[in-house]
C-alpha cells in the first residue's frame, strides 16, 4: 500500500481542523455556475467521517425548510475551501445515523467544552 | 516505440485533477526490458519480445536461462511480443519505462485475467432474472427452459448456462492515463482495471481512440 499512499501525499490537505461525528461545522464549498465561481456556505451536523488518505470523507446533516439534507463531501477536494468548527458535539457513537430518525429538540447534539 | 508494456496492477486511489475527483487504478510497469528482436528477414514480421518481472536465476530453468543470456543477465516471469514503430533503435537488453511509450493524455486498451468467480449460476453469469422467491414458486435462481421439444430435440449452440465465470482474459478499453510517474515507472489510469491487485496487465495504446 506504500505507493498509493505515497501518490496519495500530494493530493492532502495539511490544514484540515480536527473534528469528528457530532461536530457542527461550517463547510464552504466552491460551486462553478457556468464561467464563474462562487463559495457556498452548508452548515449541520458532522455524521460520519469515512475513508483514508485522497479517499477520505464525510457527511454532513442540516434542517432545511423542515426537510432533512445531507452531502458527503471529499474532506481533500480543491472544491471544500474551508472547514469550520463551529460547536462541538458531545456524543457516543462515531456513526449518528440514528439523528435521521429525530426531530426538533430531540435532533439536537449537547454540545462538548473539551476538544 | 513500441506500442505497450506490461505492468502489475497496485491497487485504486483517487486524484484531483483540476478540481475534479478522479478515481484512478494504479500500474506499475517497472523491469520491462527487451528480451529479443524480431525482424523480417529472420522471423518474417517485426515486433520486439519484452520481458516484466525479474525471476531469480535458480528459479528459471535451463532453457529459458539460455534465451535471456542473449539479452543479457536478467530473467523474467512473463514474454510478450509487441509490435510497433521504429522498433530497429530497440537492442536486447534495454529497459523500457513508462514514459518512452505513454505520455498523459493517452488512451490505451488494458488486458488482464479478469477475478475468478468461481462455478456461477445463471443469475451471476448471464443477468438471468430468476423466478419468485416465495408463494411456494421452485423456480427461484434457475435458468428455467433451455428449448425446444422434438424439433430440433437439441440445445441451441452457446446457450446460456451456469459454468465457470472470470479467471479469464478481460479488456477494457479507451481508458485515459491520467498521470505517470518516472521515478517509480508508475501509470495512473483513470477508471477500473481487470484482474485482482498484484495482477500482470498488458497495457497497449487504444485500439479505437487517440487523443
Amino acid at each position: 500500500m506504500s505507493i498509493l499512499s505515497e501518490i496519495e501525499k500530494e493530493y492532502l490537505k495539511t490544514d484540515i481542523p480536527l473534528f469528528r461525528a457530532g461536530d457542527t461545522v461550517i463547510v464552504n464549498v466552491k460551486i462553478k455556475e457556468g464561467e464563474k465561481e462562487r463559495v457556498q456556505a452548508f452548515e449541520g451536523v458532522v455524521l460520519r467521517r469515512r475513508g483514508g488518505g485522497t479517499r477520505a470523507t464525510f457527511t454532513v446533516r442540516k434542517i432545511s425548510y423542515g426537510v432533512g439534507v445531507e452531502r458527503v463531501f471529499p474532506l481533500h477536494s480543491p472544491s471544500v475551501e474551508s472547514i469550520k468548527v463551529k460547536t462541538r458535539g458531545k456524543v457516543r457513537q462515531g456513526r449518528l445515523y440514528y439523528l435521521r430518525q429525530l426531530k426538533g429538540k430531540a435532533a439536537r447534539v449537547k454540545t462538548r467544552d473539551r476538544v | 516505440m513500441v506500442e505497450g508494456l506490461i505492468g502489475k496492477k497496485i491497487g485504486m486511489t483517487r486524484i484531483f485533477v483540476d478540481g475534479v475527483d478522479v478515481p484512478v487504478t494504479v500500474v506499475q510497469a517497472d523491469s520491462c526490458h527487451i528480451t529479443q528482436s524480431k525482424t523480417k528477414e529472420t522471423d518474417g514480421y517485426e515486433a520486439v519480445q519484452m520481458g516484466f518481472g525479474l525471476k531469480k536465476d535458480h528459479r528459471t530453468n535451463k532453457a529459458m536461462k539460455g534465451h535471456f543470456k542473449k539479452s543479457g543477465k536478467l530473467n523474467f516471469y512473463k514474454l510478450q511480443e509487441f509490435s510497433g514503430e521504429d522498433l530497429g533503435e530497440l537492442k536486447p537488453g534495454q529497459a523500457i519505462g513508462c514514459e518512452d511509450v505513454f505520455e498523459v493524455g493517452d488512451y490505451v486498451d488494458i488486458s488482464g485475467t479478469g477475478k475468478g468467480k468461481g462455478f456461477a449460476g445463471v443469475m451471476k453469469r448471464w443477468n438471468f432474472k430468476g423466478g419468485p422467491a416465495g408463494h411456494g414458486s421452485k423456480h427461484g435462481r434457475t435458468g428455467g427452459a433451455i428449448g425446444m421439444c422434438a424439433t430440433p430435440s437439441r440445445v441451441q449452440k452457446g446457450m446460456k448456462m451456469a459454468g465457470q465465470m472470470g479467471n479469464k482474459k478481460v479488456t477494457t478499453q479507451n481508458l485515459k492515463v491520467v498521470g505517470i510517474r518516472k521515478e517509480e515507472n508508475l501509470l495512473l489510469i483513470k477508471g477500473a482495471v481487470p484482474g485482482s491487485i498484484n495482477g500482470m496487465v498488458t497495457i497497449k495504446k487504444a485500439l479505437k481512440k487517440t487523443k
